[in-house]
Parts: structure tokens; sequence; C-alpha cells
């Protein structure tokens, strides 16, 4: 009581200001966390009546517009699809840029400099370039090229295809593994490598058996938020290989797919009837949510098991 | 500090009065020097260390022991813009030659750090790794090899019921014997010692000096440290480095109660250092 009274009576006006600041961080974190509750909960609310069994596992007619008959099967799996194989990609290149950055490359010399540069503009770049990039790179240059070589008598790589929607996220979530990976080999002491190389262990050798299986947690975190950042890219992907409409699920790497984001889009602007189709939308946005939680919750339970692993040490 | 150090001095004189401290020169400096960029850390340094005896390597901070050391290794060879000059033989053979293979020279001469640097593995593993590392890959090779380097490290009593959790649950002096037996698992002929006790308690460190003592049987070990006691308990030679000179090498008996050079007396007396 009377420490409180001392307070008071000692620092009225600076009492004030700390109240203000406290008082305006405070609304700031619960402006950000209400937002998200109201994201959420509006997703939830409208979009719970609207999931199904049927809905799920259904693929649509061409008219998807119907409550009744629609279903985003197609969309789940070419949004898996697509983050899978972009996961198959960017987590090697990714890796061996960061070994190379921090195992091999002199950290003063022109050509890391340029390569730490070119890695930080990477992540500042829109994302609809990304897309217009996988246009002109993989589907018009590579693609076109694979095709000539192979004697195609049609187009088979040289359109828009899955491997070439997930090339080019790859390239988009390039910084992010990069930079967890190069973050995670720093942190690991350089004893251990000395003390690795004094028993006259090669440099490969030591990267391939103390250095790695150390930063694995911090790779898996860097993979962890690449998938997050590509499950829910639309613009990247518009030009490299998502279809407004397939009959079938893709089964092949030149296959073009359905996407849930794109869907999204194609939902809220293509509608004759927006009243209608909005639970849909609703339903498509959360199973997005969902397919967004999964796919993080098992990345994030494997990384947990490997962190497990690496504490015990057996 | 003199007075302290004599009586222990005289115990290690009668011991070295059985085998010559001179030994037969197993590790030849000839002229080193090294630069790290223009500036000379080494300058023309030419000393011959004795097979299966104890070197003790000190100096004040900064004066190139440490260096030296790591140049018997060829760890300098991992830093970058690093120059050595002169000759460092081996049994023998320059070893810094371009026709050296590095990794079976650090077969050969294994290294213990002044920071105990065990790998976030088992502690079978530990001392398996250097084994593993050199295809020996049959399990009772294996379980031998442990066994043996963690019983001549004096850990194996310590340990022995549980090989298989991690080295990272050790103490500190625990953690030191398990990097002396990772490097003795190799059979290496030198260990090279970069202040493996600068980092232990009192007792840790007796233990680790009594290990050094009995490691000396079978290998020529080369010790740097700052505790001037420690090089007179421990060592039969001693070399005392000021700012990248070799100020005098001798007798370890020799340099801490007649040193011929006037610094030498005034850093193992410590009046500076």
């Amino acid at each position: 009581m009377s420490t409180s009274q001392t307070r008071h009576f000692r620092a009225e006006k600076f009492d004030f200001w700390s109240f203000f600041f406290s008082g305006l961080t405070g609304l700031a974190t619960l402006f950000i966390v209400g937002i998200l509750v109201v994201i959420l909960l509006n997703i939830l609310v409208n979009g719970w009546s609207g999931l199904s069994w049927h809905f799920v596992s259904t693929i649509p007619k061409k008219d998807f517009f119907d409550v009744h008959t629609t279903g985003v099967l197609p969309m789940i799996v070419g949004t898996a699809f697509r983050v899978i194989v972009m996961t198959i990609f960017v987590i090697p290149v990714g890796v061996i840029t960061a070994i190379y950055l921090t195992e091999y490359a002199s950290n003063t010399s022109l050509i890391t400099r340029v390569i730490r540069a070119a890695v930080n503009n990477l992540a500042g770049v829109p994302s609809i370039v990304f897309g217009l990039f996988g246009l002109g790179f993989f589907i018009n240059f590579v693609g076109k090229n694979m095709d000539r070589l192979l004697h195609n008598p049609s187009a088979v790589w040289g359109q828009p295809a899955l491997i070439w929607a997930s090339l080019t996220l790859a390239v988009m979530t390039l910084p992010v593994v990069i930079v967890a990976t190069e973050e995670s080999l720093k942190a690991i002491p350089p004893g251990l490598r000395e003390a690795s190389l004094a028993l006259g262990a090669t440099k490969l050798e030591t990267i391939l058996r103390i250095v790695l299986p150390q930063a694995l947690p911090g790779i898996m975190t860097g993979g962890i938020l690449a998938v997050s950042r590509a499950a829910g890219e639309v613009a990247p992907i518009l030009f490299t290989g998502v279809a407004y409409y397939m009959a079938s699920l893709p089964s092949h790497l030149s296959d073009q797919f359905m996407d849930l984001g794109y869907h999204v889009f194609v939902l809220s602007t293509q509608s004759p009837n927006i009243e209608q189709t909005r639970p849909i939308l609703y339903a498509t946005v959360l199973v997005l949510l969902m397919l967004t939680f999964a796919l993080n919750i098992v990345a994030i339970l494997i990384r947990a098991r490997v962190r497990k692993k690496l504490r015990a040490l057996g | 500090m003199a007075e302290i150090l004599i009586p222990k001095i005289a115990a290690q004189q009668t011991a070295a009065a059985a085998a010559p401290p001179a030994g037969v020169p197993f590790i030849e400096i000839e002229d080193v020097s090294l630069y790290y960029g223009a500036s000379k850390a080494l300058k023309n340094i030419s000393v011959q260390l004795g097979e299966k005896l104890v070197t003790a390597f000190i100096g004040p901070s900064g004066c190139g022991k440490s260096t030296l050391l790591r140049c018997l290794n060829r760890m300098n060879d991992l830093i970058d813009n690093v120059r050595i000059d002169g000759a460092i033989k081996i049994g023998g053979h320059n070893i810094y030659t371009p026709d050296v293979d590095v990794i079976e020279l650090r077969k050969r001469v294994g290294m213990v750090f002044q920071k105990s640097n065990p790998f976030p593995k088992s502690i079978y593993e530990n001392v398996a790794y250097g084994l593993r590392l050199h295809g020996v890959k049959s399990k009772s090779d294996l379980d031998a090899t442990v066994e043996q380097s963690l019983r001549q490290s004096a850990l194996w009593d310590e340990v022995k019921d549980r090989l298989h959790s991690s080295a990272l649950g050790l103490s500190g002096g625990q953690q030191q014997r398990l990097c002396i037996a990772r490097a003795i698992a190799i059979k290496p002929e030198i260990i090279l010692m970069d202040e493996p006790a600068s980092a232990l308690d009192p007792i840790a460190t007796s233990r680790i000096e009594d290990l050094i003592l009995d490691l000396k049987k079978d290998f020529t070990i080369v010790i740097v440290t700052h505790n001037m006691q420690q090089a007179a308990r421990i060592s039969d030679q001693t070399a005392f480095f000021y700012i990248g000179e070799l100020v005098e090498f001798g007798p370890t008996s020799k340099i801490f109660t007649n040193p011929s050079q006037k610094r030498t007396e005034d850093y193992v007396t410590g009046r500076f250092g």
C-alpha cells in the first residue's frame, strides 16, 4: 500500500507516459490478435456448414458453382502436390547453397557478396514477377527446348504444368530456406568442426557427419516456413500451371492442376450468383487453411522427432 | 613462485635421470616462420622435440605457442591468409611438402583442445568417430578399441554403464578425458594439447595431469599451458616463447631452476606474463 502510494506520489507524469505506452503496445498486440481471431472465426463459422465428406472427396463437374454437387478434391490434391514437389526441389538446393556460403565461400570474396545480395533481393521480389519469370524461363525456355530435344509432336513440357509451378514456387521460397539453413549452420560451435578435422576427417565428412545432423532442425524450420508461404500463394502459379477446370486429378508432372487458392479467386469473381456460391467459397477457404495447417503440423512433428533424437543421441 | 616449484622440480629431475630429457628427436621444427597476412606471428623458430617425451610450450598470451602447436597437425591450413616458411619434420619427413596427405598426418598427430568439444553423440560414438572415419566397421574391433581408449584415458570405470548415453551429460573433466580417449583411439604417434586443463577445476586438472604422465609411455606429447606449475609437474622439456620468438628451450628442470635467459627467469618466477 505504502509503496504504491509513494510511487504514485513521486511520478505522476512519468506514470502517465508509461501507462500510455504500455497501453499503446498492448492495444497494437490486441489489434493483431483480434484481426486473426476475427478472420479465423469468420471462416470457421461460415465455412463449417459447407464442409462435408462429399465436399472434400468429390471431383466437380464443369459447373462447380452448384452448392449441392460441387467438391474440392482436385484442388486439395493439386495444392498438396505442388507444395510437396516444391519442397523436394527447394530443400536440397537451398541447403547446398547455404553450405557453400557458410562452409566453403570466403566471406569477403566478391562472389559471396553477390550471392548474398541476390538471395536477399530474391526475397523482396513480388510474387507475380516470379510467375512471369516461371513462364518466361521454365515454360518458354526450358520446357520448349525439352520438347524440341525429345521430338514431342505437341507441347508436353512447353506449357503450364505442375512441375513448372512447383519450380517457380521453389525459386520464390529459396531465400527462406537458405537463410534458415545458414543461421543453423552458423550456430554450430566451431570447436566441433575442428575436433572432427583434427581426427583426420575431410571437410565433406565433417559436414555430413557432424554439421548437417546438428543443423537438421533449423533446416526443417526453413522448410516449414517455405511450405507455409507457398501453400497459399496464387500469383506465381497463375501463368505456370494452374487450371480453371480439370475433369481429372493431376497424375503427371507435366499435367496442369487445380488449386485451392486459385479456386477461391475463381469462386469469388466468376460466379454467376455470388450469394449462392458464398458457402462454397467459405468452405474452400477453410479447406485451404486446414491443408496448410496439416502440412505444417506434419513438418513440425518430424522436426520434434529429430530434435528429440538429437537430444537423446543414440 | 620459484620456491614453490623447486621441490617438484627435484622430483622431476630424478624421473628425468632415467630417460635423458633430450630423447630421440622426433619432431624437428626448422626455421619456421608464420605470417597472418603481413604480420609475422612466429619468427624463425627452430627446436627439436624428443620422442615419447612431454614438451611444454609456455609463454604469455599471444606469444605464438598455440599457433606453433597448430602447425604440427596443420590446423592452421584452415585459416585464410596464413603463410608458413621453413620445415617441420616428423619422424624425418617434412609435413609441409605438397605430397603430404593432411588426413594421414592428422591421424598420426592427434589433438586435444582447450575447450572440451565432444560431439553431440553418445560416449561410444565419440570414441568410435575417428575409427569409423578411417574405415573400421567390425563391431568387435570398435568395441575393443573404444574400451581400450576409455581405459587408457582413465574414464572407463565412470562411463562403462552408460556408453550409449550422450557425451554432453558428462562433467567438464570427464568430457576432456573423453576428448583424449577420442584422440588416442585412432592410435596417433603424437598428441597435441592446447591448454587442456585451463577450463577445469583443480581436481579434474590433476586427473588430466596424471593421465598425461601415463600417456607419455605410448605417445609423444606437446602441451601448451599457461599454468607454470603444470608445465613443471608434467613436462620433460620446456620451450618458452615471447612475442613470436623462441626465447629458450631445454630440460624443464633447467628452465625452471636455472634458465640462461633473463626473460625466461622473469616469466617463470612470475615477474611478468
